[in-house]
Formats: structure tokens, sequence, C-alpha cells
């Protein structure tokens, strides 16, 4: 079954149409990422799918109860950390837990027990009594994260929840999203951090302009834009482009300390180069062949605007 | 269909936030506490006014001031905090959120005003006449203001300060039409505007259970209140349902 189910959303916004006829449908136990610049639409889109936002049309199923006729039912099967996070400031790290636990409808002693549980597990046990207003902004997030997480949602939203943090947070909060898919809740997670997206999803939507223009594993979206594979080289004495203007090479470019050969078929330019290295005395520090990488993928798809 | 539970559930969350984190707010203190005290105080001392007969008044104007003072400040607070998207996203309907809302600024009224008529009773000796009114008074009354408070922070901001200063551009003029400081036969041509005021029906109860000396018959005041209530409920509802539509 499919954990969410969203179809045809659309929103717009005065003239804007934000959200544009968006499908998606995520399986049980998937991590989902959904992949956009920043005004791409994937806020909206979320806010949509966790009832923060109505619809102008579509329809969202949460674990196969509509959010929209049922609300509550559907609101229940979810934990949402929302875009900037926040949480209540005048209350305690663990005051904000316990209460949002409550409102899930937990026991008073598995609330505790869960609170006790989570606060470590994210390193905030130790400053649990302390009113929120006086944490870091990565100590907020990781609080927003523990109020997300508390009841052990069936479906995990979360709109870029590493945005602005330090590494260490970054870290903490991409862990604990692994936890909590192994602990069996399927994960929608928005980004335009691509590395990010490519590290911890199986399954990727490209957003661009409030449409889906790409859908599938990152390494299947990789797969698409194969035909820009490329060399990277690095030589021992410096050369110039025209070394590789007259070889039939589709592009280079210089990379650093090294040189990038796009060529239609990169094995045999691999032993092409290495030819033309002999020929002109050249030692070849290092020499490699690279699929795109998601980021190369996005741009291209989305035009780099 | 509703499942009743869950949203009664849901009522009560939002309403143990509300009474957690609002109550100690300054503009609470100030403007449901202090206020009223002070606008008593302004208009009784020196004047030669009778306590016994001004009490069911002031009672009045407390409850009007206390019920009403959470309300404008919530939604608008959580919206600038950022708060509100996730309670939104949390198992709430916007139902939830005004009646959770409404009921902790009614509790905070009831509660002050109890305090204050067990205060004025042991310290003036004042009188009860019809006890059983007492109580729809407190009820009705604090219901009626709280969802006012409500209905004032619907609008769309993130500004408290703005919906603080429009609430008492609604609330300060329902004190002079409503026969609390000015007699209503001292209105004038503008007596018809008592009718309008919810405030009227309130202070007219607490008169009936009081000194029982009240203009409308009990009944009158107490449907009025429950009609007032109701369309103060409804358009907060629709008016934040709205909202929610166009993303504000």
């Amino acid at each position: 079954m499919n954990a969410i189910e969203a179809l045809h959303l659309r929103k717009s916004f005065g003239p804007v149409t934000a959200v544009d006829d968006v499908s998606i449908a995520v399986p049980e136990g998937e991590i989902f990422g959904f992949l956009g610049q920043n005004g791409a639409g994937k806020t909206t889109a979320i806010r949509m799918m966790t009832g923060v936002l109505t619809p102008d049309t579509g329809s969202v199923r949460i674990d196969g109860i509509d959010l929209l006729k049922n609300p509550l039912e559907a609101k229940l099967k979810m934990g949402v950390i929302p875009e900037n996070g926040t949480v209540y400031s005048d209350l305690t790290a663990e005051q904000n837990v316990l209460w949002t636990a409550k409102f899930y409808g937990m026991d008073r002693k598995s609330r505790e027990k869960r609170c006790e549980e989570i606060l470590t597990r994210l390193g905030l046990l130790s400053r649990r009594h302390d009113l929120v207003r006086f944490f870091s902004k990565g100590m907020r997030q990781r609080i927003s994260i523990a109020c997300a997480i508390v009841h052990s949602p069936p479906v995990l939203f979360l709109d870029e929840p590493t945005t602005g943090l330090d590494v260490f947070s970054r870290r903490l909060v991409l862990d604990t999203v692994r936890y909590m898919n192994r602990e069996g809740s399927t994960v929608l997670i928005t980004t335009h951090n691509i590395e990010e997206a490519n590290e911890l999803c199986s399954s990727i939507n490209i957003i661009d302009k409030g449409r889906i223009i790409a859908s599938g594993s990152p390494e299947k979206l990789k797969k698409q834009f194969d035909t820009s594979r490329y060399v990277e080289i690095a030589f021992d004495q410096p050369v110039n482009g025209e070394f590789f203007s007259a070889q039939g090479f589709t592009r280079a470019e210089t990379w650093g300390d090294k040189w990038r050969i796009y060529a239609d078929d990169a094995d045999y330019a691999v032993k092409q180069l290495v030819t033309m290295a002999q020929e002109d005395n050249l030692t070849i520090l290092s020499i490699a062949t690279s699929s795109p990488t998601l980021e190369q993928v996005f741009v291209q798809m989305t035009g780099g605007t | 269909m509703m499942n009743l539970r869950l949203f009664a559930h849901s009522v009560l969350m939002v309403t143990e936030k509300d009474m957690r984190i609002y109550y100690y707010k300054g503009s609470v203190v100030i403007f449901g506490l202090l206020f009223p005290f002070i606008m008593f105080l302004t208009f009784f001392i020196g004047r030669n006014l009778d306590i016994t007969l001004f009490f069911p008044s002031f009672l009045g104007m407390m409850l009007f001031f206390s019920s009403s003072s959470t309300g404008p400040l919530i939604t608008p607070w959580e919206k600038r905090e950022k708060t509100y998207e996730r309670l939104v996203s949390l198992p709430v309907q916007i139902g939830s959120v005004v009646l959770g809302d409404i009921l902790s600024g009614a509790v905070f009224g009831m509660g002050i005003t109890t305090l204050v008529w067990i205060g004025g009773t042991l310290l003036l000796h004042l009188q009860l006449a019809h006890p059983l009114l007492l109580i729809p008074a407190l009820v009705l009354g604090s219901l009626t203001f709280a969802s006012l408070g409500t209905l004032l922070a619907s609008p769309a901001t993130d500004t408290p300060s703005n919906i603080m200063m429009y609430s008492n551009l609604v609330r300060l003029p329902l004190i002079f039409v409503s026969g609390i400081f000015i007699p209503l036969s001292q209105l004038g041509s503008w007596a018809w505007t008592n009718e309008l005021s919810p405030l009227t029906y309130l202070v007219d109860l607490f008169h009936a259970a009081l000194t029982g000396d009240a203009v409308f018959p009990a009944a009158i005041d107490a449907g009025a209140l429950i009609v007032i209530t109701s369309i103060f409920i409804i358009a907060a509802k629709v008016i934040q349902e709205h909202n929610l539509i166009s993303g504000r």
C-alpha cells in the first residue's frame, strides 16, 4: 500500500500557480525526496499534504485515509517538521515534546519514556528542563524533530530540515531520518540540497515551476544523462585547450588542476588520451571516468535558473 | 463523519497549550486585569456612586476584559513565532483551534471574575439575589467575550500589537454603550446602541443575579448571549478557514 498518495494537487495564489497538477505515490517504507530550487513549489506541495494549506483541487491520502475528509484521523498518522520548524519557545524542551505526545493520545507512562528516549538520541536530555527560547537554531530544530517523531508516526514529512544547520546538527537530523525509516516510518523530505537527496532518498521527484519534471531513483535519474559521462585527467605539465581540440571530444574544460573531457564514448576517450600523452611525453598523474552527478542532472533539468 | 472524541481531545489540547503559554503574557495581564481595575477606579472614585449598585457593572466589565484579552493575542503571536503551522499540522481542525482558543479565554475570564466576585462579596457584604443566575452569567459571558477575542484575532496578520490595537478599538466603545459608566437613560439619541452590545445583556444578567434589578428577562439576556456567541464562533471559523485556503 502507498503510505502517501497525492492526486492532481493544484494551488494558485492570485495569478501565480505555485503547484500545478502534482501527483505522487510513496510506497510504505520509502524515503522520498522532493527536490527543487527555492520557489519551485516544494513547500506549497508539502503544506497541502500535511493539511496546513487547503488545495484548490486534488486529494491527499495518508496511510489510506483521506486528509480532506478525515483530517483528524489522517493527521494522527503523520509527524511533520515544517520549514523553519519552530516549537513553543515559552515551553521547555520536555514540555514541548510531552504536550505533542499527549496531543497524539499517548498515555502518561509511554510519553515520558519515549520523550526521554528521543531527547537522549537527539543529545538534548541534559537540557530537557530549559526553555526553548534559550536554544540555538540547531537545538530548536532537534526539538522540532523530537516533537514530530515522538508518536512513531507511520508517515514523516520534513520540509527543508537541514537548512541553516551546522554540520553536527545536520548529521544528527539525517541520522534520525534514517533511524525513523528503519523503525518503519515512510519519509517525505523536501530539499534543495542535492547531496542530501542523493544520500538519503530511494526515490526523487524534481519539481520546477510547480510541476514535477522528473521522477525516479537517484541512479535512474543520473542514467538518463549518461551520455554526458566525462573523463577527468591531470598531467604533470600544464596543457592548453588546443591540446584537446583536434581529437573529436565534445568539450574540454579546466576543473581545478585537472581537465574534464566530455565525449560520446568515455572509454574510447581514455584510450585516446593515454596515446596523446605518450606522444607528447606527458605523464598522467590521474585519470578517471565519471557519471553525471545528481547536481548536474538537476541543473540540466531545471535549466539552472 | 467527524470523530467527536478526537475533536474534543484536540480542543482541550489547544486550550492546555494556550493556558500554559498565554496567560502570563504582558498584554493579557495589562488588558485583562489591570485595565478594567484602572477603568473602574477612574470612573468610581470621587463620584459618590453606590458600590452595591455599581458592582454588577464592574463584574461585567471585568469578565468582558479578562475573557477577551487572550484571544486577540494567540493566533497573531503564533503566526509571528511560526508555531501556527506546526499547530495546524497536528491532529486538529480549524474548529478545534477556534474552540480551544475560546475555551482558554473563557476559563481565564471566569477564573478572574469569580475571584473578584468572591473578594467583593467578602469585603463589601454584597447580596446574591438569584444564585442560579450567576453561573449562566459567568459561563455565557465568558464564552461570548472569549469568542469576540478569537474573532478579532482571526484576520490574517502576524503582528499581535496591531490586533490588540484593533481589539481595543472595538472593546472600548462597547463599555460606553452598555450602561456601565453612563446610565442608559443618559445616552440620549444613542440609546438604541446598547441593545446591539453583548455587554448590555451580560451586565443585565449580573444585575438579575446580584441585585434582582434587571431590565430584560434573564431568558432574553441568555438567549442574546448565545446567539451573539454563535455568530462570533462561526465568523471566526469562516475567516480562519479562509486563511487556510489563501495560505495566510
